[in-house]
């Protein structure tokens, strides 16, 4: 498909000063997630006696000097009483020990001190990352688009078994949906949970028992199954240290969702959006971004060029934050009514463009939800349709749809049902793209030219107002946000000159590079039998 | 007069059904299928598919006889009188019947602390593919969260002059739910501001019959979705504004 390669130009130029002008903010602040992330990965776990996160307890202690950071007066103390990061953090829990700040003539032992803390932390997240690609070697790499499916059972030994069966069925990424609200949750629960409205309890327990399940059935399988969570909300930079620490592959991270969706404080959330993605940079993870989701409030057709221009501002906040490409899952949607003739010629149109705008990247393609019906037939074709776009314009990551979306979360037999209709469309239409051009000046081309023209209007107007603006004039999704508004504001810290935290040199430092590399199933099987 | 599903022919009671059972798919699978529809009072069971969808699962597609029966007549109940319309006929029915937006202001109450029945309504992403009220063009909602005094939620519904008042009770141990329900009526009603708003109650043991007994407009139970709640707001609105 041709695209005119000026307005491609346009979009990336005004995206890259919508990002100068947020960066000023970013590097100008602190938050309370910022600063327990830091502490996270010194390596302090638990609660205290009444289920408060050991974090969140010297955080809170240390609220007086969070514009310094909170690392230099912890490490101070580390110091002082010759003792590991836990057993501070739980000193000051129980009222033993003091934070203070730290005398000048103290700052560099201090710091330096503290550096090489950090770069412990960072080694653990890269270990767990050599892991990765040791085991993407040995087992094999599944092709793309990768088959993404979710578990929401609320309880963790039900999504575990729940995510073996999707993996034999198929399913190359699991993704296990957090319960209802816990985005909005200023501290990160901790243990093993049964419990979950809707969804189950992001905790580094839970991650750890689900990664364990996951490489054991990917063992059996002779396939590395790919774990995904939610680093969103207000313990988005947290959450990612846990995902960093305990191997996971794909987190869900973009703060224009939880600015839009969950009504989270804009200011601060592009602070913590910074260290999350710096995280996940490091840790090899895929971050997914949620644009699909404007697409259920606006109307696809109408504000499809949203995606799009949206996209961009997120390929610029992800580059910035270290990500790679590859590790740039930008997202879009199948959201345009089933019932508009030509349907899924302009999903085609799209589907295409994102992929021709971002082709290094792994574009996330969502699947239809707000058309779905409860007619679980139709739905179910309405969903192979679906399968047929993301195959046809090379998607890599392609979350399945459920024929029950919209009634329930996914039964075992639904998820069955569903990875069994994507490997049939996968399969049966695998080199069709190669076949067939697309016709110069038909409806495919001008309905990506007319978007990508838009895109470009809306983001050349963002540039002029600034994203904090054009969020609270309601530019995407139809939502508008007030930038003093929403949830986490009394969060937001501003940094006082003498701020010191190591992780951010320290996540940029001696970096590895690129995707895990394996064999695909099949080359394995081939050098299995070989082997023979 | 007593009605059966009908396949092809009246009274043929002819079902189709699929599920999956915790077992692998040996060669007796299809008959534990088959015996188990049975087990249900199904005759002339046959197995369509029989499929392991895991080592311990097996996925069924099975057609069934039902000789049970039932009388649409004889079924009774306390049932809200509110025709269900969908996201975009609401919209237009506000705009044209209402005439002004809909102002909705919502809380769980009280010691109440869960969000979840309240932001299942009201939060833009909204509840089992069902957009919440935030996403509606014509409704304007203010979701105050959990932990909210009768006193602050009656303020606020006072300030932004709502139409509606959502209260969500979750917890119900030692009965606190209708403590804290009467509280809000009769806050209200001391107040003299009862008949000003449309008053709803939400909650997993909540029907329509108990709200009405404590005084409320209307009472939602579990696997309530917002559509429901938003179609009787607006025809509720419509309604006080004609009479």
């Amino acid at each position: 498909m041709r695209l005119d390669q000026a307005l491609v130009d346009r979009a990336r130029t005004a995206a890259k000063s919508i990002a100068d002008d947020v960066w000023r903010h970013i590097e100008a602040h602190t938050t309370d997630s910022v600063e327990r992330t830091a502490l996270r990965l010194l390596g302090i776990v638990g609660v205290n006696e009444i289920d408060v996160p050991l974090v969140n307890v010297v955080v809170e202690q240390g609220r007086d000097h969070l514009s310094s950071g909170i690392i230099a007066p912890f490490v101070a103390l580390m110091m002082d009483s010759g003792m590991s990061a836990q057993h501070v953090a739980e000193g000051i829990a129980t009222g033993t020990l003091t934070l203070a700040p730290v005398a000048c003539e103290r700052r560099d032992a201090v710091e330096s001190h503290a550096a090489r803390l950090a770069a412990d932390g960072v080694e653990r997240i890269d270990s767990a990352r050599r892991r990765r690609e040791e085991l993407v070697a040995e087992l094999s790499d599944p092709v793309k688009p990768w088959l993404y499916v979710i578990v929401a059972t609320g309880n963790i030994h039900e999504d575990i078994a729940q995510a073996k069966a999707a993996a034999r069925a198929g399913a190359d990424v699991v993704a296990v949906i957090r319960t209802t609200a816990q985005s909005l949750l200023d501290y990160v629960p901790y243990g093993l949970t049964t419990e979950g409205f809707g969804g189950t309890y992001a905790t580094q327990e839970n991650f750890r028992y689900m990664r364990d399940g996951l490489d054991e059935v990917g063992a059996e399988l002779g396939r590395y199954i790919r774990l995904c969570n939610y680093a969103s909300g207000l313990c988005m930079p947290e959450i990612a240290a846990m995902g960093s620490l305990e191997r996971l592959d794909m987190m869900l991270n973009d703060s224009m969702y939880g600015i839009i969706f969950r009504n989270i404080n804009m200011e601060r959330t592009f602070v913590d959006q910074y260290l999350a993605r710096m995280l996940n940079a490091r840790a090899g993870i895929i971050i997914n971004t949620g644009e699909d989701n404007y697409l259920t409030t606006a109307d696809a057709f109408e504000k499809g060029y949203t995606v799009v221009s949206s996209d961009f501002i997120n390929e610029e906040f992800a580059g910035r934050a270290g990500l790679e490409q590859w590790q740039m899952g930008l997202g879009h949607a199948f959201e345009i009514d089933p019932a508009r003739p030509d349907q899924v010629v302009f999903q085609i149109a799209d589907a295409l463009l994102v992929r021709q705008l971002f082709p290094q990247a792994s574009p996330k393609y969502m699947p239809p939800t707000k058309y779905m019906p409860g007619d679980i037939f139709m739905g179910h074709i309405i969903d192979a349709m679906f399968n047929f776009v993301g195959v046809f314009t090379g998607q890599e990551i392609q979350l399945l749809g459920m024929l029950t979306e919209a009634l329930h979360t996914p039964l075992l037999q639904d998820r069955y049902l569903s990875v069994k209709n994507a490997k049939y469309v996968f399969e049966s239409c695998r080199s069709l793209r190669d076949e067939v051009a697309i016709r110069p000046g038909g409806i495919i081309e001008r309905r990506a030219d007319e978007l990508l023209g838009k895109a470009v209007g809306q983001l050349e107007k963002v540039q002029d107002v600034g994203l904090f603006r054009a969020l609270e004039m309601g530019e995407f999704a139809d939502v508008s946000r007030d930038p003093g508004g929403g949830r986490g504001f009394d969060g937001v810290v501003k940094r006082s000159d003498d701020y010191f935290n190591p992780f951010y040199a320290a996540l940029r430092q001696g970096r590895m590079s690129g995707p895990p590399v394996g064999p695909t199933p099949a080359e394995r099987a081939t050098l299995r039998e070989g082997g023979r | 007069m007593d009605v059966k599903p009908y396949g092809d022919t009246r009274d043929d009671g002819v079902m189709q059904l699929s599920f999956t059972l915790p077992i692998p798919n040996s060669a007796k699978a299809t008959d534990v299928g088959k015996q188990y529809l049975e087990k249900m009072g199904f005759h002339d069971v046959a197995v369509a598919e029989v499929r392991s969808i895991d080592p311990g699962f097996t996925f069924y597609v099975a057609y069934a006889r039902t000789e049970v029966s039932i009388d649409p007549d004889r079924v009774k109940g306390d049932y809200l009188d509110v025709e269900e319309m969908d996201y975009y006929a609401i919209n237009t029915f506000i705009k044209k019947d209402v005439g002004h937006k809909l102002v909705v202001v919502g809380a769980a109450i009280e010691s109440d602390a869960h969000t979840v029945g309240i932001d299942a309504i009201l939060n833009m992403k909204g509840f089992a593919g069902n957009y919440g009220l935030e996403r509606y063009p014509e409704i304007d909602a203010h979701n105050l969260g959990s932990q909210i005094p009768c006193e602050q939620l009656l303020k606020t519904a006072l300030e932004k002059r709502a139409d509606a008042i959502l209260v969500s009770q979750i917890v119900t141990q030692k009965n606190i739910h209708v403590q804290n329900l009467t509280k809000m009526i009769e806050l209200l009603e001391a107040e003299g501001v009862r008949e000003r708003f449309i008053i709803v109650v939400g909650g997993p043991r909540i029907n329509n019959a108990f709200a009405k007994e404590l005084g409320y407009d209307a009472g939602f139970g579990p696997r309530t979705t917002p559509v429901q709640v938003a179609s009787f707001l607006a025809q509720e609105a419509a309604r006080r504004q004609n009479a």
